[in-house]
């Protein structure tokens, strides 16, 4: 009997001498997942993300880690893919332990793993656009985003139309999960603004001429017409609208924001006018600009550290997300409730805007976030 | 050689029922899951391309159908979840009479295009009909299953009903292999007119086994949507298609257990590969998932030149004396 008593004791002495090991262990170290589109369709947008992760979990664990503890980052490549995705945020919340997830990259791939880390409970800051990936906020608890929502980027376009007084637009959007959200908040938005959107035509993400399009919206009297799409189709619509002698002003979202794209459009591009991220523009932004020192600091450091890559928007926002990860982390430790709960009340300045979470608003961003950019001598000035 | 059969179906049965408990990590489970749909999809795919001959590239479409079908209708219509998954296999079966009937009369060449440009059609509806099918932004908020009051809510429940489908499939396709219908099949595969000549209805039967591998697919589909809960247009384009019959063929194409070994490779290997990764991040050695496409590509070059057969039959050939009875019988067939 004695024995036994013994026994069960050293039992118990062991066991608990494991678990405060492995708590001691786990303490030393913070785990974070990274799902990121590396490969695949939406690689353009998972390879700065990576880039720019790797380049953070660097400098932080570079300056003594978080609270003196190491930034591990589990980095997965869900190649665009929903069904990868959710693979992979299986395997980093149950396998791998971590405590937040930064990304996915698109709109599909987030709304994929919402319902995964929902009812695990581990925070994610996706790197995606669309405004559903947040909202309703009563159904997405442990989701936050960094990049602008499309509707703010609506607003500036429509802002800026009517200090030009024009009332009558025209629209063409792709036919992707970003084109289509940007259709939405295009006709939603319109009311409010007093817009009559006298021509709404779409055309595929891998379409080589809108001329078809171009015309028919010509024919229904548009005064302007506003382009949506992050596909390299874009660059197609200025140049159909040369070929067409169509004088009309046009307007872009910000998927528009790779120089790549002004570059395809050639002579064509000059003149778009766009609502971005400053980060594109960050020469001309005014130097007494809150973000400036942030966009600046960012983009030196990143074309220092990727010499061959130029910076992009897309790294801009796994910049945001993050930073405003570590710094959660900074005062919460490992703890996915506490980290979620810090989040929410996160202000922070970042390469996307001036975030200011809360518990109604887990973007945090509002239209100030987004500068009117312009096209001139094919390069991306602030719209003066 | 129903025996055998049988006995592949026990054996599976057993791996399942231990599968949770070996595996101990429930993100394991979750692509065992996603495995399991595409045996769904494959064995039905095999039915209709290993025993009647014909290929379909279509069957992205049909697995479309049921998600969306279960999709749609539970979360704009409140419909329950398993009314909806019957829906879906009904809207399935009757595309696929509708579709198969012109296409199926063609051949060869001319019914992979047709049934490839039925799967781009049913794909661009889903992207451009935004109204009803929430276009590129998907459908979220899929409630979940639910059998007999027991929500299907973890993995190892979801993993249990899934693969238990499955094995209600398998069982369901060796049977109907070794009935009058499947050895007409083969005799279809064999040579139409002489199956035509011996009674065969062909045109019938082709239709019939198409549908069915429609149902396969829909099931698969609704499966789905109600384990990752949010869908869009994304996972059933044209190349999940190409996917489900490489499958199949890397499996081999003339074995339902052929199509099981290959859907379950083909969807266990991407997680292999990032396994594979993380051990040699260990030796510093770095790898990228770039290198995955190369990886494919010579395991499907090697087992076309090395096994033509494909992979089921090389493991069966190795086992001599298990291949010796097993292909003579079903020749003689």
């Amino acid at each position: 009997m004695k024995i036994r008593h013994v026994l069960t004791a050293m039992v118990a002495a062991s066991a608990l001498c494991l678990t405060s090991a492995a708590a001691v262990m786990a303490a030393e170290e913070l785990h974070v997942g990274c799902i990121l589109s590396i490969t695949g369709k939406a690689s353009w947008l998972g390879e700065p993300e990576r880039n720019t992760v790797e380049m953070i979990a660097k400098q932080v664990n570079a300056a003594g880690g978080i609270n003196g503890k190491k930034l591990v980052l589990h980095i997965e490549d869900d190649q665009g893919d929903n069904t990868q995705a959710v693979n992979a945020a299986n395997k980093l919340i149950k396998k791998d332990k971590v405590c937040a997830i930064i990304g996915p990259s698109t709109s599909g791939t987030s709304m994929a793993i919402v319902p995964v880390v929902q009812a695990a409970k581990i925070p994610m800051i996706s790197c995606a656009g669309a405004a559903v990936i947040v909202e309703p906020v009563a159904e997405r608890k442990w989701v936050f985003k960094s990049p602008q929502k499309d509707s703010d980027c609506v607003k500036r376009i429509y802002d800026h139309l009517k200090t030009k007084k024009i009332t009558q637009i025209g629209i063409i959007t792709s036919t992707s999960g970003f084109g289509a959200a940007g259709r939405d908040q295009l006709k939603k938005i319109a009311a409010e603004y007093k817009m009559d959107i006298v021509a709404d035509e779409t055309y595929d993400p891998a379409a080589t001429d809108m001329t078809a399009q171009l015309l028919k919206i010509k024919a229904a009297g548009a005064k302007a017409l506003v382009n949506w799409s992050i596909e390299p189709a874009q660059s197609i619509v200025p140049q159909n609208m040369k070929q067409l002698k169509l004088a009309m002003p046009l307007y872009q979202s910000h998927g528009f924001g790779n120089l790549k794209y002004a570059a395809a459009a050639g002579d064509a591009a000059e003149g778009i006018i766009f609502p971005a991220g400053r980060l594109l523009a960050v020469d001309t932004v005014a130097a007494n600009h809150p973000q400036k020192k942030v966009l600046a600091g960012y983009r030196d450091s990143y074309e220092k550290a990727f010499p061959k890559d130029k910076v992009s928007t897309f790294g801009g926002h796994a910049y945001d997300a993050l930073w405003i990860l570590v710094n959660a982390m900074k005062k919460a430790g490992n703890d996915p409730a506490k980290i979620r709960d810090e989040i929410e009340k996160t202000k922070f300045v970042g390469t996307a805007g001036v975030f200011k979470f809360s518990a109604a608003d887990h973007c945090g961003l509002d239209k100030t976030a987004f500068e009117l950019l312009t096209v001139k001598n094919g390069k991306f000035v602030v719209l003066k | 050689m129903n025996m055998k059969d049988y006995i592949g179906i026990g054996v599976l049965a057993l791996i399942v029922a231990v599968m949770p408990f070996a595996v101990g990590n429930d993100y394991y489970l979750g692509v065992l899951v996603f495995t399991a749909l595409n045996c769904l999809t494959c064995i039905g795919l095999c039915l209709l391309l290993g025993y009647a001959g014909q290929i379909s590239l279509g069957h992205s479409a049909f697995v479309a159908i049921g998600a969306y079908a279960s999709a749609l209708l539970t979360t704009k219509l409140g419909w329950n979840p398993w009314a909806a998954m019957g829906a879906g296999i009904v809207i399935s079966l009757v595309t696929a009479v509708l579709v198969g009937i012109p296409t199926l009369k063609l051949k060869g060449h001319y019914l992979a295009m047709a049934t490839l440009g039925f799967a781009s059609i049913v794909h661009v509806v889903l992207v451009a009909a935004v109204d009803i099918t929430g276009g590129p932004s998907g459908v979220s908020g899929i409630p979940r299953l639910e059998l007999f009051g027991l929500a299907l809510d973890t993995d190892t429940r979801i993993f249990y009903f899934c693969w238990a489908l499955v094995l209600v499939a398998l069982y369901f396709a060796v049977n109907l292999i070794h009935s009058r219908v499947g050895r007409g099949l083969q005799a279809i595969h064999g040579s139409e007119d002489a199956a035509s000549s011996l009674g065969v209805n062909i045109t019938v039967d082709k239709i019939r086994i198409f549908a069915l591998s429609a149902v396969f697919a829909s099931v698969s589909g609704s499966l789905y949507s109600h384990y990752v809960l949010y869908i869009d247009p994304g996972p059933f384009d044209v190349m999940h298609s190409v996917l489900l019959i490489t499958m199949v063929a890397v499996g081999g194409i003339h074995s339902i257990w052929g199509a099981v070994t290959g859907a379950v490779l083909l969807s266990l290997l991407p997680e292999g590969l990032s396994f594979l990764s993380e051990g040699l991040a260990q030796f510093n050695i770095q790898y990228k998932t770039d290198y995955d496409t190369l990886i494919y590509g010579a395991i499907l070059l090697s087992i076309m030149l090395f096994l033509p057969e494909g992979l089921f039959d090389g493991i069966r050939r190795s086992f001599s004396f298990f291949s010796k009875t097993n292909t003579e019988t079903e020749r003689g067939q």
